[in-house]
């Protein structure tokens, strides 16, 4: 187990190497820069501030710098665009918000998912399988970028129970909506994998074995069934989790959280190179990290992949 | 109890009583209209995005210049109507020259630390945004100012210590320019010139804009900042106008989409917001005191491109104007915008101070007779049925831009049977795309600098770093060069509109307006300042 681990972290290194270098040459790619604007500067200034940020240099001294930076210093740069700010500065106070309510959605998603369809597949062809399916289906029919207004629309406007945005240092009520609308689709994927993999568990030869044995249902369902049931979930929830991470840019737009995806987009946007590559290479380290610990609970479930 | 403590019970209980209304009455209403003002004093409003900075020195967008306006003071404010008003200086002298300005400084201006606020600071900012190591994207703004040596030093030929500026003594300050220019005193307003604190950058470097670390000379601090979401300003109990500052509090709240802005507003959370495109004349239906429109100093057009690169129909002056004339502007401002803009005819908006663009001779026919013209035109250079006119045209992707860039093209094939094709591109590669002339005919829009003709007029001078179509007149520019020093610029600007309306470089579409949802307990809102230059000091709220 410990040298799977090793080798795995061996192998990310040049992973987040590659990623940074990929993504450093592709961005310069893109047409305009971090100081294209509507007003174009006078050479004179333009030269200024180019020097300022060292986008002067070659870009192969550009690249060596921004390594040695980070290596020594741990210095991820200047954001050319928030000019009071450091890329340092920007990771720290938007990653604990999207950290914060991307987890939050993560543990509601999974919670209520796996719950759902647990119990849709022990009460097979029931009224509360069908109550659990069709609320899963109707649940993964809508995405965040819907559930965002009809969240607002109806506790913001129309009850006036929930502030319609905002963070403000992370208070409940400001956390409910961008919650529910990030968890909401992925909880319906959950409680549909974890249905139809329990049914399956359910019909295998082993549990008839053990139904055979006279052993109760509980037992049956808790010692035996579970650990295969959640096996496909769990390689479903790595994935899910760096999702939810990563792929909250519409509700940190749309409920102004302040969280990073905010930045990941506005940083390509504007062209703010330093910030991109900062965030590039957190969530890229994250998807890394995250697949590691996917595997090694993997193997912890399935003995199979551990020997 | 005795006789006596009961006695002064009655009266203790009594006149707190009595005095707690009229002590309260006292503070809530407002000293010069007697409306009731609100008990809590917060103005909340909704900001597009984040700042760029709340250096002022460096600060280059409309909402951190909006911030950084209430937090620092400059030589000169500007009043509700955008009238100039004493800031932190008293007053000023001009030499007979017009090439020496000599400031006043008020004697109780403060910083938020109790330093006094001295023309030293003003020497030190202005000395700082000229700077190359600074890299204040607003250098070229020193320039404009035409201070003495500035351009050199941004060049870096001189060091920024000899720029033009003086500290007399701590409360006089001389700035020297280097050519006369009449509405120098207006540019006081900008943030680029308001003063900053030495030794707090000096201590703090980047960071000294934190709230923990910066001190400002405004009427109001920096609280909290929280980047993507929210800006909170509370009331400098140093400011010297203190006394006569109502709002205690300004939140800037941080919302990138204007319809959750909207809703947020209908849910009563912020006081003032936008109105989406298109949503004007439904809002004002369903509240008329709050969906208010004014005019603003910006203007929306398209260019054509005009130089080697640009398509050679384009090079036939009637080809420009037959274009121009076949577009029904009444029908984009009043069934696309509907926000209340004015369509345009002139390049200079008319709410510019100090000047009234012309009428031109297509502002004032039908659009019957403008379609006829245009026909006649187009058909005097050559285009018709056997020989239509197609091109490109470019837009930055907005849906506001793409309704009427397909209003327009639909005008022109319905009218003229010429072919536009539209494409949209992402903000920073329309500016590269338009920037390097690989276009045919794209998009542009302005806002002015500052309230004077010449920041639209200069933009289609020959050498101007805006002019993307390359327009080039002799005559045009020799009129611009003119007004610099004119006594009378009316009669020059004029003659530069006229000019413009016979090549028509560009087409003017409208001109834009401030529409807003404005609460109606928010007092003072200067609606009539058409650069939006507002100053939280001079609002207040209303109780409901």
């Amino acid at each position: 187990m410990f040298f799977y681990t090793l080798r795995r972290l061996l192998v990310a290194v040049p992973t987040i190497l590659l990623l940074v270098v990929a993504a450093f040459f592709m961005i310069q790619v893109a047409p305009g820069g971090p100081f294209t604007s509507e007003r174009p500067l006078p050479p004179e200034v333009l030269a200024n501030i180019e020097a300022q940020y060292g986008l002067d240099q070659p870009l192969w001294k550009q690249l060596f710098d921004y390594f040695y930076n980070i290596v020594v210093h741990f210095d991820f740069g200047p954001s050319f665009v928030q000019k009071d700010r450091n890329v340092n500065e920007i990771i720290a106070n938007g990653f604990p918000i999207s950290l914060t309510y991307g987890t939050l959605s993560f543990l509601a998603a999974t919670l209520v998912g796996v719950t759902l369809g647990i119990a849709a597949a022990i009460r097979h062809n029931s009224w509360i399988d069908y109550a659990a399916v069709s609320l899963g289906i109707a649940a993964q029919a809508l995405p965040n970028f819907i559930m965002g207004p009809i969240l607002i629309l109806t506790f913001t406007l129309w009850l006036g129970w929930l502030p319609g945005g905002g963070w403000n240092g992370g208070q409940w009520e400001y956390l409910i909506m961008p919650v529910i609308a990030l968890a909401t689709s992925y909880m319906g994927s959950i409680a549909r994998i974890t249905r139809s993999s329990m049914l399956e568990v359910m019909n295998a030869n082993f549990v008839r074995t053990a139904r055979a044995k006279g052993l109760p249902s509980r037992t049956i369902i808790w010692r035996h069934a579970m650990k295969p049931t959640l096996l496909p979930v769990i390689s479903y929830l790595g994935p899910v989790f760096v999702y939810v991470l990563t792929g909250s840019v519409f509700v940190d737009l749309y409920f102004s959280t302040g969280g990073l995806g905010q930045d990941f987009v506005n940083s390509a946007l504007t062209r703010d190179y330093a910030v991109l590559l900062g965030v590039t290479i957190l969530y890229g380290a994250l998807t890394v990290i995250v697949n590691l610990l996917t595997d090694l609970a993997y193997a912890w479930f399935d003995p199979k992949i551990r020997y | 109890m005795t006789r006596t403590t009961k006695l002064a019970l009655a009266a203790l209980l009594s006149s707190t009583v009595l005095a707690t209304p009229a002590a309260m009455a006292q503070t809530e209403t407002h000293p010069e209209t007697g409306e009731t003002l609100a008990e809590d004093q917060t103005f909340t409003y909704r900001m597009l995005d984040d700042v760029s900075s709340l250096d002022p020195q460096i600060v280059e967008d409309v909402n951190g210049s909006d911030i950084v306006r209430n937090l620092f003071e400059g030589l000169m404010n500007q009043a509700a109507d955008g009238t100039l008003v004493p800031g932190v200086a008293t007053d000023y002298e001009v030499s007979d020259d017009n090439l020496t300005y000599t400031f006043t400084l008020r004697d109780d201006a403060v910083w938020s630390n109790g330093d006094p606020v001295t023309a030293g600071d003003f020497v030190f900012a202005w000395r700082r945004a000229a700077a190359p190591e600074t890299a204040s994207p607003y250098q070229w703004f020193v320039e404009l100012m035409s201070i003495e040596n500035a351009a050199a030093i941004i060049a870096g030929d001189m060091e920024p210590e000899e720029l033009g500026v003086r500290a007399v003594d701590d409360k006089t300050f001389e700035v020297t320019l280097s050519t006369p220019l009449p509405y120098f005193p207006q540019m006081t307003t900008h943030s680029t010139t308001f003063p900053a604190p030495q030794s707090v950058i000096e201590e703090h470097g980047a960071s000294w804009t934190q709230p923990e670390n910066m001190v400002s000379n405004g009427a109001y601090t920096l609280s909290e900042f929280n980047p993507g979401e929210r800006i909170v300003l509370e009331r400098n109990e140093n400011y010297w106008d203190n006394e006569n500052t109502i709002l205690d509090r300004v939140v800037a709240l941080i919302i990138n989409d204007e319809n959750v802005a909207l809703t947020r507003y209908q849910a009563g959370e912020l006081d003032r917001t936008e109105v989406p495109a298109g949503q004007f004349p439904r809002l004002k239906e369903e509240y008329p005191e709050e969906a208010v429109s004014f005019p603003r100093l910006c203007n929306y057009y398209y260019t054509f491109n005009l130089s080697e690169s640009g398509p050679e129909a384009f090079k036939d002056p009637n080809v420009r104007k037959a274009l121009a004339l076949a577009i029904d502007r009444d029908i984009i401002t009043e069934n696309v915008k509907a926000g209340g803009e004015p369509p345009a005819y002139t390049f200079t908006p008319e709410a510019v101070a100090g000047f009234t663009p012309p009428t031109t001779e297509m502002a004032e026919m039908t659009q019957a007779e403008r379609d006829e013209m245009a026909r006649e035109l187009l058909a005097e250079a050559g285009y018709g049925e056997d020989n239509p006119l197609s091109f490109d045209m470019i837009y930055n992707t907005s849906e506001s831009h793409e309704k009427i860039a397909v209003v327009m093209s639909q005008m022109w094939k319905q009218k003229l049977g010429v072919q536009a094709n539209l494409a949209n591109m992402e903000w920073k590669v329309f500016l590269d795309t338009r920037g390097q002339q690989d276009f045919e005919m794209a998009r542009g829009a302005w806002c002015g600098d500052y309230n004077e003709a010449s920041t639209f007029l200069d933009l289609l001078q020959s050498d101007s770093g805006y002019n993307d179509g390359k327009y080039a007149n002799e005559e045009y520019d020799a009129l611009l060069a003119e007004a610099k020093t004119a006594e009378d610029t009316s009669p020059l600007y004029t003659e530069a509109e006229q000019i413009i309306a016979e090549d028509m470089p560009v087409i003017p579409i409208y001109h834009y307006a401030g529409v807003y949802m404005l609460d109606s307990d928010v007092g003072n809102w200067p609606v009539d300042n058409v650069e939006q230059n507002w100053y939280a000091k001079d609002l207040y709220k209303i109780a409901e």
